[in-house]
């Protein structure tokens, strides 16, 4: 299990995996907290995630890392948390505002107003994202973040190409009338 | 095709997942439909502000540390040459490719970083100025024979649109001051180019995969011709895209 020492033995075949495997870390690490929509529970899906792909290295036959390891990572989140309401809908609030911030040095042509105005827009998208049920969530992480190929998520959800398209498409009319709605939302009155 | 099927298939369009066949058929709906017409604008207007950059979020370096000390570490505490190559070769993150380009770039000799240089150059040029193609086919047959006369070398041409990987087409293009032939094929919305010169003798070297500016580039030699494969698709999938062309040849 996660955070037990594990019996490794063969160091080459480690060297090999994290080559493989860490370049992925920023993208299975996107997809955990997208799906859990925690910071403490996308850390501990993808620690379970890393050490079962190593575990399973052997089993792995070449072809595309990155859709394997997201695969193993959507498990170990539904796993992790089966059963758990935290994974389907938790709200939580997020520090992007501070980790996002750039700093005064940076050389752009961007006004402050443009800057904090493109901000709120990630933000906003990232919640509402974070707002689709986890199925369309999912589909839009893998493609439109993560830039996987409809084949590739057919593989990671374990569902035809058909209904990768469908959900795909679902998906972005529901983002995008979430979106207007925000939109009349804000509008100044 | 009805509304309800397009209004599907408009999507594959955007996302570049459609073969020639359906494309023409989502396309020639749409060119008759209005409705269709007005989402297909819609949508492809909204991904703008799906920008991948900023939906990302960055691992923090806590977990990956943990996720190291968890995997047993190396026989060596220092990295060896190979597995610097090797995570350069994966695409790497930025540090890594950072840290390691030094060795890389001392490693290679100066004429292959050159050529490196001016593959990466021509591949860019092809999508700036808009000349991606002198001749237009999703049909290796039509593609092949165009580069005869052209150049003193045969380019291995091969239609790899049921792999995943589509052909568009082929350009003739400049490389060291020495014509080249350029495949170029479509994965999704990028593009490969793949240029083929001919090699100084049959030796057959396997691929090597190097990254320059955020670009991969695969290298190998085969049957006397020299192959660069360059793309900004990751590495994974450009070696699967070396792998299957080399396959393909093969055959």
């Amino acid at each position: 299990m996660a955070g037990g020492a594990v019996d490794w033995s063969n160091s080459d075949k480690a060297e090999r995996f994290k080559a493989l495997a860490l370049p992925h870390l920023d993208a299975v690490y996107t997809l955990a907290r997208y799906l859990t929509r925690s910071g403490s529970d996308a850390d501990d899906a993808v620690q379970e995630c890393y050490l079962r792909a190593f575990r399973h290295f052997d089993s792995f036959r070449g072809g595309s890392v990155k859709p394997w390891l997201m695969a193993i990572l959507r498990n170990a989140c539904h796993d992790v948390y089966a059963g758990n309401a935290r994974l389907v809908y938790t709200a939580e609030s997020e520090d992007i505002g501070t980790k996002q911030a750039n700093p005064i040095w940076r050389e752009d042509s961007e006004t402050p107003e443009q800057a904090m105005l493109r901000r709120q827009d990630s933000e906003t998208m990232r919640r509402l994202i974070g707002e689709l049920p986890a199925e369309f969530r999912e589909a839009i992480v893998l493609r439109e973040i993560n830039d996987l190929s409809y084949r590739d998520i057919a593989t990671v959800i374990e569902a035809p190409i058909g209904t990768v398209m469908s959900r795909l498409a679902r998906a972005r009319a529901m983002l995008r009338d979430a979106w207007i709605a925000e939109e009349g939302r804000s509008e100044p009155q | 095709m009805n509304c309800d099927e397009a209004s599907v298939l408009l999507h594959a369009l955007i996302d570049g997942e459609l073969d020639a066949g359906h494309a023409r058929e989502v396309e020639a709906h749409i060119a008759a439909c209005p409705n269709c017409a007005a989402q297909l604008r819609e949508f492809t207007e909204f991904r703008k502000k799906l920008t991948p950059a900023s939906l990302r979020y960055a691992a923090p370096t806590s977990l990956r540390s943990t996720i190291e000390g968890k995997l047993p570490a190396p026989r060596a505490t220092v990295a060896s040459r190979r597995s610097v190559i090797k995570g350069f070769a994966f695409g790497a993150t930025a540090s890594a490719i950072a840290a390691s380009g030094v060795l890389v770039m001392v490693m290679r000799t100066d004429n292959d970083h050159l050529i490196l240089g001016e593959v990466v150059s021509a591949h860019l040029r092809s999508l700036q100025a808009q000349h991606l193609t002198d001749v237009v086919s999703t049909d290796q047959h039509t593609v092949k024979p165009w580069f005869n006369g052209r150049l003193d070398v045969a380019p291995p041409v091969v239609d790899l649109t049921a792999q995943g990987f589509t052909l568009l087409g082929g350009r003739l293009d400049y490389v060291d001051a020495k014509p080249v032939a350029a495949i170029v094929y479509r994965r999704r919305v990028h593009i490969i180019n793949l240029f083929c010169a001919p090699a100084q003798n049959l030796a057959k070297r396997s691929a090597v995969m190097e990254t320059l500016n955020g670009f991969n580039v695969r290298r190998w030699s085969e049957n006397g011709i020299n192959l660069w494969a360059v793309s900004d698709i990751n590495a994974d999938e450009l070696t699967e895209f070396g792998e299957k062309f080399e396959a393909a040849l093969r055959q």
